[in-house]
């Protein structure tokens, strides 16, 4: 359905680039209604996420799980190339995923182990009590998340380590101001 | 207002997370969507796009072999037998401007930075169903137009260069349009 035929691609040229239009391939699945017949698609997939919860901390555990086995393989055969795209990506799916799954801590944690993979000049010289002490953090607010009085206890550990790390790579980084100024930058994508 | 009819929409979802797979098409189906094509990689879902022609590929950038910015530069060819103007969705963990500036330049439609939300993933649905961006074609790039808005207040040269000439046919996308139909 998402095709125009050739005939309605209009392609206009100038000196360093072409534009291309085309009627909007889309435009069949759009409808106008009146306001009292519009329903409430945001809140019917926030239903149904909701359902899905009762699944998510066997899902994060699960995670965490591959996360521990590729750090695991990190210390008893140092890091590949494959190793650490593991690691990262174990990482990065924490990062992504916790808040969804209701650790937001976890997922703060995992963000700022990602930071220490992708921007340590050498994995190798990375001090193997900053990789535990992330791994560890996210294995105890998985485990304690249940109970209230945890809550900020995580959210004060996440801020901490992150602290850390940011100490480290800002110092391991002086000398290369590209990572120093990816550590540096806020995100800049908002969440919705 | 407006409603989409997301039983008329095809999506291809591409992530190597089965969590984050079940959740894509929980969220799609409750929005009435019919038709969700799953895949881990990114080379299964260019396999699956030329397949399924699906309408909309919504896509994670970190998997293993084959990414999700591979699988965006791979749709984004213009000479391909395939439809090249399929918007795409990176749904990722990455939040970096330089990330997001990749991303665009690799000719991805819409950016939304996890954690999944029912309503960020409508919005960029909505977004590129209602409001469609031409499609720019330079030495290097091929993709949706970059500027989203025009700044009348904008102060610097002009990157862009040249005046309209004429509409100059395009055989290559015209025959990849006319073998598509």
């Amino acid at each position: 359905m998402a095709k125009n035929s050739a005939k309605d691609i209009e392609v206009t040229a100038f000196a360093t680039h072409q534009v291309i239009t085309q009627p909007n391939p889309l435009r069949k699945v759009l409808r106008r209604i009146e306001e009292k017949d519009m329903d409430d698609p945001i809140g019917r997939a926030e239903q149904a996420l909701a359902g899905l919860s009762g699944e998510f901390k066997d899902w994060m555990t699960t995670e965490v799980n591959r996360l521990s086995a590729a750090y695991v393989a990190v210390r008893h055969e140092g890091f590949s190339q494959e190793r650490r795209d593991e690691l990262f990506r174990a990482a990065h799916d924490i990062k992504g995923d916790a808040a969804t799954f209701g650790y937001p801590a976890a997922a703060g944690v995992a963000e700022s182990l990602c930071r220490v993979i992708e921007h340590a000049p050498d994995l190798e010289k990375v001090p193997a009590e900053l990789f535990t002490h992330h791994i560890n953090a996210i294995l105890a607010i998985l485990h304690e998340n249940t109970k209230l009085d945890s809550i900020s206890v995580s959210a004060e550990l996440s801020r901490r380590l992150r602290k850390v790390a940011d100490d480290y790579l800002a110092q391991v980084n002086h000398d290369r101001p590209e990572h120093l100024e990816a550590i540096l930058a806020p995100s800049i994508v908002p969440a919705e | 207002m407006f409603r989409i009819d997301f039983n008329k929409l095809r999506f291809l979802v591409c992530d190597d997370n089965p969590h984050m797979r079940r959740i894509l098409r929980t969220l799609l189906h409750s929005f009435g969507a019919r038709e969700v094509y799953e895949a881990e990689d990114g080379a299964t879902a260019l396999e699956m796009y030329s397949h399924y022609v699906p309408d909309i590929v919504i896509t994670d950038w970190a998997m293993p072999i084959f990414d999700g910015l591979e699988l965006a530069q791979m749709i984004r060819q213009p000479e391909s037998k395939g439809n090249p103007y399929a918007p795409i969705i990176m749904l990722t963990g990455h939040s970096e401007k330089r990330r997001v500036t990749v991303a665009r330049d690799a000719g991805v439609t819409e950016f939304l930075a996890k954690p999944i939300s029912a309503k960020g993933l409508y919005q960029r649905i909505l977004n590129v169903v209602a409001n469609p961006r031409p499609f720019i074609k330079t030495k290097t790039y091929f993709g949706p137009d970059r500027r989203r808005n025009t700044n009348s207040a904008y102060m610097g040269p002009e990157r862009r260069v040249g005046e309209k000439h004429e509409v100059m046919q395009q055989p290559s996308l015209l025959d990849k349009a006319r073998s598509s139909i």
